[in-house]
This record gives C-alpha cells, structure tokens and sequence, in this order.
C-alpha cells in the first residue's frame, strides 16, 4: 500500500507501519508521531533509537525487554506514547509491530 | 569413545536421540540423554484437557518407551551446563561431552507476575500449559455456573501462540454444547494490537470473534493481578475484570539456562536461526523452545529442525561447514471450535497463506480455511507425535522446510 507523507511516498502494510525501514527518516517519524496525536521530545527519539537497534537485531519487542533496558520506565514509556505503547512507537520508528504468527 | 550429550527429553531431545541413534556409529559414539521426569506429556492435549476431550491418559507416557535402544537414558536433575569445560553437573555426577544438544524446553513462570501465583493460582485463576494446570481448571469447568471469562496471555514469545484463541473458541463450543453459553461473558484479553495480527489471517479468521460473541481487548500489558478485586490490570492502569481467569504466563527457558549463564533474560539461548549451532560455543546446538530463533514454539518447528540439526551435527564432526538450512518452518492445526480446525503452514520469510496441503491443488486439507478435515488432523496428530514424530520417522509429503507450492501468494 502507498502513503503520502510530506510529500514523500512511503510503502506501508494496511495499518500504516513501514514495509521498508530504509524509506524512514525523522521527517517522516515526526509526520507519523503527528497523525498519533504526539509530539516527539528527546525522550521520544532516544525510544525510538532503542526500538530500532532492537528489531535491527532480531529482538522481539516487549514490554519486559523496555523495562530491562533501564532507560526509561513502563510508566513514563506509556506517557510518551499513549493508546497501546508498542503498537504506536514501532509505527513512528519505522518498524514492524510486534506480532505472532497468525 | 566420544560423546553426545542430549539435555531434555522432551518432544525435541526424544527426537534427536532417535534420528542420531541411526547416524552415529555406535563404536565410536556414545549418546546419553538425561531428564528429570519420568512422564512425556503431549503439550497439545493439555488445549483439550480441560473441556473433557482429551482424559488424563491420553496425554500422558513414561518418557523412557521412547528413547531407542542403544541411547543411555539417565532420569537425574541437571544442576548445570559448563560449556567451556564440556561438562555437565547432574545432581549426583558430572558427565564430559564432546557435542551437547540442549533441548530443555520452555515453561510458564507466573510468578513473574506480581499476584498472579497467589492466593487464587488454580482457584480463580487457571493456566492450561501443564499438566496439573488444565487438570485443576478440567475440574473447575464441571462445575462453574458460568459468569466472566477472561482468556488472557501475558507477553510474548509463549509456546504454541496460537493454543489461547483455540481456548477461548473451544470455550465458546464447550458452554454451547452445555446449553449455557448465554450465562458465560467470555473476553480474549492480548497484549498484541488484535486477536490477529498478520494481514492474510486478519482477512480469513477476523469474523470469528464477532460471530462466536467474544469481546476482544487489545494492547492490554498486565502488570499485575488484583486478587481481592478479581481484576487484572496493566501498566497503562486498564483493568480488566474476571471470575474465571484462564492466562498464559510469561515463558521462560528452564532454570538450569539461568544459573549456567548461558541464555538472555528469558533463559532462551542465542541461536544460529538457520544452522541451530550455539552463537557461543560451538559444539553445542540447541532446538526446540529452549531456542531464541525468531520461529514459533511449537513441536512442528521442532520436528522440522530436528531434521536439519541431524545433518548438521554429521557435518560438524566431520569438520565440514554447517547447511544455513532451517526456515523456520512451522506447521500447526488451530482448533475453531465446533469440530471444526484450521491448519496453517509458514517460516520465517512467509506469513500464514491459503492454499492447500500437502498436494498441491488436491489437499486434502485447506490452508487458512476451516473444516472438519482439519479438525480430525489435529485429533489423528496425537497418534503422529506418539508412533511417528517422537521416533524420529519423517512425515510424508511433509518437507523440513516450507513449500511454496500450493499455496495463494498474491
């Protein structure tokens, strides 16, 4: 499926999550992160760099593996990205949401 | 004498012991596997347990009738693996290896969750991956006058991902069937974004919950369970209340991972996702749940690793490179409910698709579809993992890595 962000074509699964991590940049996560009612802060990037290095090394996301990370806690990791945390960064870092396999 | 060392005897360590049993000539190979118990479940049955489909009986079996003469068979706790000496302490010895194969499974640590193994753990509050848990809840459902139902899971990678929607649909057929369906409120509770979650799924199974009067919740992290309350409640503060609560907790590795040193902090060991060689030592592989390959936990991936890791242990002690061969290949029936079951056929590259299975064209069983075909799959398949699988005898027309043929990719 094609997205248009700022003017920028994206390939994207039916749900709006990146097909093509390459296509990301921060131009692109900030138009995302808008449609998601949030405003990317530091804290916002430094998750959204963590997620990256994580699904760059086939680590599957979790909540416990956020909470193990000791960089931001559960709480403040809801704060930022309200409505379904995990659902929502991954779509503003350009990754896949977690899934199972059905 | 040189040695192999098969740590569980589970679904994978049987079916290792059986296929290098054949391969490794006996003069110059010792193959020894250990397990702390004396029973083989068949993890499947505990999904029919409950509802009275499955008895005790049948799915259980002393563990030892499946090991193949000609393997030491040693029933003794292992208190831990020292990889860089090649040596394993047991609870009362110490065995050297030269190639370990460690299959140690997984299982439910709900103790992870703040008030989960509490007061109501197999009063209120079930699980159905072991034995004495589907048993308890078996029990409980007799009885139970219906109320809320709440099936829950608590985080991912859990074994068999798919057995909780067959709970919660076999539960749908179960209180029908009983003529009380209308006095049970059953809810699936995820921690993922929907009941399913690849596309092609979403668009063949989506109908279900809807239809089977099931209310879904999302995106739902349990940070802990309130049991004065009867709720359970995540990090975002959502609850979810329940009389009935039947959860998968989180999975873990065995302890014995833990205190070697040797897993991630899940006790899952890294793996090589194609060759199934250790990423640490290399003369230990793993397979099965024990694994951190990004394939599903089920016995299917297993049996069709086990394939690929029998060429691969020749290989490596014929010094020669390791095949970068296993897909992750995964093949599994998912009960609907309603004798009726779907059967699903993937890897690591391809989602669930439709098609047909094994042949091409003919089937007999239809991919992503339901009927009652696939329903007497999942039953016949007690009688494929006792007589076929566990011994290691390849599955007809059943390939180690998936097959694109047959199959709709559009």
């Amino acid at each position: 499926m094609d997205l248009n962000i700022a003017g920028i074509r994206l390939d994207v699964t039916e749900d709006g999550y990146l097909t093509d991590v390459s296509q990301w940049n921060e131009e692109i996560a900030t138009e995302i992160a808008k449609t998601e009612g949030i405003e990317l802060t530091d804290k916002h990037w430094e998750v959204i760099a963590w997620i990256q290095e994580q699904v760059k090394n086939e680590v599957a996301l979790s909540i416990r593996g956020i909470k193990k990370s000791g960089f931001i806690s559960i709480k403040e990791f809801y704060a930022l990205f309200p409505g379904g945390p995990l659902k929502v960064s991954t779509k503003i870092a350009g990754v896949p949401k977690p899934k199972s396999c059905i | 004498m040189k040695k192999l060392l098969i740590l569980g005897a589970g679904t994978s360590g049987t079916m290792m012991a059986n296929h290098l049993v054949k391969k490794l000539p006996k003069k110059e190979w010792n193959i020894t596997i250990v397990d702390q118990y004396k029973t083989h479940y068949y993890q499947p049955g505990f999904l029919f347990l409950p509802f009275d489909i499955y008895s005790e009986e049948q799915v259980k079996k002393v563990g030892n009738k499946f090991i193949p003469k000609g393997v030491n068979y040693v029933q003794k706790k292992i208190e831990q693996i020292f990889p860089e000496e090649n040596k394993v302490q047991l609870e009362d010895e110490t065995l050297q290896y030269d190639i370990l194969i460690v299959a140690t499974g997984c299982k439910i640590a709900p103790q992870e969750t703040e008030g989960m193994k509490g007061e109501n753990w197999h009063k209120n509050i079930f699980d159905f991956y072991t034995y004495e848990g589907s048993l308890a809840l078996r029990n409980k459902l007799r009885d139970w006058k219906g109320g809320k139902m709440v099936v829950h899971f608590t985080e991912m990678p859990i074994k068999c991902p798919v057995a909780p929607l067959e709970f919660v649909f076999l539960a749908d057929s179960y209180f029908t069937k009983k003529g009380m369906r209308d006095k049970v409120d059953l809810t699936y509770v995820t921690p993922l974004g929907g009941a399913f979650t690849k596309p092609k799924a979403t668009a063949a199974l989506g109908h279900l919950m809807k239809e089977k009067n099931i209310s879904v919740i999302t995106d739902f992290n349990i940070e802990r369970v309130d049991n004065d309350k009867n709720q359970i409640v995540d990090y975002g503060e959502s609850t979810v209340d329940y009389d009935l609560l039947v959860t998968v907790p989180t999975n873990m590795g065995d302890e014995v991972i833990e205190r070697s040193g040797m897993g991630d902090d899940l006790n899952f060991i890294p793996t090589h996702k194609h060759t199934l060689q250790s990423m640490d030592h290399e003369n230990v592989f793993v397979i099965g749940d024990a694994t951190n390959v990004p394939a599903s936990k089920a016995g299917s991936v297993a049996h069709f690793a086990s394939e690929t890791l029998t060429d691969n242990i020749l290989l490596f002690i014929d010094g020669k490179p390791l095949k970068e061969e296993f897909d992750g290949h995964a093949n599994c029936f998912i009960e609907t409910g309603k004798n009726k079951a779907l059967l699903i056929d993937f890897n690591y590259e391809y989602e669930p698709l439709e098609g047909t299975f094994p042949i091409a064209g003919i089937g007999p069983l239809r991919l992503l579809k339901e009927s009652i075909f696939n329903h007497w799959g999942k039953l016949a398949f007690r009688w494929i993992y006792w007589n076929m699988l566990l011994k290691g005898i390849p599955i007809p027309m059943v390939s180690r890595n998936m097959s694109l043929k047959g199959k709709n990719i559009n």
